[in-house]
């Protein structure tokens, strides 16, 4: 399966990595035609001011809420889940507007608070896995048609809706696959798509 | 059973990998940081003074007033840097201490240890150095830094010396990869590095850390010149608000680095932005006046 991984700035490198180890062909996407071969969409980390001014400057925000809505799968982590979101709690207009959950940025205060720790996921692995969250977001809420998957400290951090998938954390640079294998499933079941 | 874990390698390094494929921008005021991150800058480097201003005025360079840096923290969402004189443990805790998200241990200040580099792993703040070569590069990593810039010649305006040092640290690299293994040691022994990081870049082919370029770049084709070189990002000093137009500039600047490898965005991003900043020849520089040969 193609996956795209949005590849205008952020920790794009280690997406393609973890997804060429679950099996999955990465694409990077830095146009709105490369998108148009992609079956699925990573969102990376990355500084999600950077990436929203980028992506409209290219006119890959509007492809990507075009392709979304017509059924392809997309996966965001940090700054990706930032630009899904529908509302930000410090009133700021959504960047895609994909997913119904609110976030507020950099909720956990700046560097010196960022850490890792053991996340218990069922959905995804029966194990507790080794994730980062750096500058990371809050989900602070979720709309009815959202699943969470898990939360960390009593707050959703891997929400699910339909065929988005968004996590405040980075599997990525753990090199943990199980999310990501996850999200391949979840877009292969979504069938012939693109 | 859930403790979380601060300060840890992972997060340290990880900051700098979100970093990637994206400009960091020298800025002297709240206004500067706002322009920076409205340009899409990825972070900001608070600073009293940008290098070309320290370079001309000359005297003792020392870290920012914690108001000034505090001001620019509030102004912007985008993650703030801020400048330690090398071996300033002190101005190093005075960062952490207000919480700036990283910390440049930098030869463009005026240095406070001609003998010995900050122990970085004492600090929850990730940190980026300055390096030549491989070498150097690889002994601040051994003491802790997260991030790697090439020095280059800051607040020149010249981009000859950051692609010098960048080609020095891929060529390094390269001949690791081509030794026998019985022969490590002595390579660890010649560039002055630790045994295990010359272990890890052989096999990785890469440095441990991000690697971005800095010191000299001041238009957009430098910048994609860096990024296809193989840099992961790039700093911007003096570059932008010693311009014309440096909203203009610093936009363009990161448009082309976006888009580093293709020639026709990199061309719309270098079209009518007013004059760059002056520029200096290096080679016209007494050795005295060099900050790349600050701590080694």
């Amino acid at each position: 399966m193609r996956v795209g991984v949005l590849a205008l700035q952020g920790d794009v490198s280690e997406h393609a990595q973890v997804l060429r180890e679950v099996g999955a062909e990465p694409v990077l996407v830095r146009t709105p035609q490369a998108l148009e071969d992609v079956q699925a969409l990573v969102l990376p980390g990355g500084e999600s001011t950077t990436l929203g001014a980028l992506m409209a400057r290219c006119g890959l925000d509007q492809a990507i809420r075009r392709r979304a809505q017509e059924g392809m799968p997309v996966f965001g982590t940090c700054a990706g889940l930032i630009l899904m979101a529908r509302r930000a709690s410090g009133g700021e207009p959504p960047l895609l507007g994909l997913m119904d959950v609110a976030v507020e940025r950099n909720a956990y205060g700046r560097q010196r608070e960022s850490f890792e720790d053991d996340l218990a996921c069922p959905a995804v692995d029966p194990n507790p896995f080794r994730v980062a969250f750096i500058r990371a977001p809050v989900i602070t809420g979720v709309g009815e048609g959202v699943q969470v998957l898990a939360r960390h400290e009593g707050l959703p951090v891997l929400v699910r809706q339909g065929r988005l998938l968004g996590a405040t954390f980075h599997p990525e640079i753990t090199g943990y696959t199980g999310v990501h294998r996850y999200f391949c499933s979840l877009a292969a079941s979504a069938g012939g798509v693109g | 059973m859930q403790l979380r874990e601060v300060g840890t390698e992972r997060v340290k390094r990880g900051l700098a990998q979100m970093l990637k494929g994206g400009v960091i921008m020298d800025v002297t005021t709240p206004e500067q940081a706002r322009i920076a991150e409205d340009a899409g800058a990825v972070a900001v480097m608070a600073l009293e003074r940008v290098p070309a201003d320290i370079r001309a005025e000359g005297g003792v360079a020392r870290m920012a007033d914690p108001a000034r840096i505090k001001a620019i923290m509030a102004a912007v969402t985008i993650p703030v840097m801020a400048k330690v004189r090398i071996g300033h443990f002190v101005e190093a805790q005075v960062l952490e201490a207000i919480g700036v998200d990283f910390i440049d241990e930098s030869e463009v200040l005026t240095p406070a240890d001609e003998q010995h580099h900050i122990d970085k792993r004492r600090f929850r703040v990730p940190f980026v150095c300055g390096a030549r070569d491989l070498g150097e590069a690889l002994r601040r990593i051994g003491e802790g830094a997260a991030m790697i810039r090439t020095k280059g010649e800051a607040g020149t305006g010249n981009v000859v010396e950051a692609v010098r040092h960048v080609r020095q640290i891929l060529d390094e690299i390269r001949r690791l990869q081509a030794l026998p293994e019985e022969e490590l040691m002595t390579a660890a022994r010649d560039l002055r590095a630790p045994y295990e990081l010359v272990l890890e870049v052989r096999r990785l082919g890469r440095l441990p850390v991000v690697n971005f370029a800095a010191g000299g770049i001041a238009t957009p084709a430098d910048a994609a010149l860096m990024m296809q070189l193989g840099c992961d990002g790039v700093f911007v000093g003096s570059g932008i608000f010693k311009s014309e137009d440096p909203a203009r500039r610093a936009r363009a600047i990161v448009d082309a680095v976006a888009h580093y490898d293709d020639p026709d965005a990199v061309a719309r991003a270098c079209e009518g932005l007013g004059e760059p900043m002056r520029g200096l020849d290096v080679r016209r520089l007494e050795p005295a006046e060099l900050l790349q040969t600050r701590g080694g």
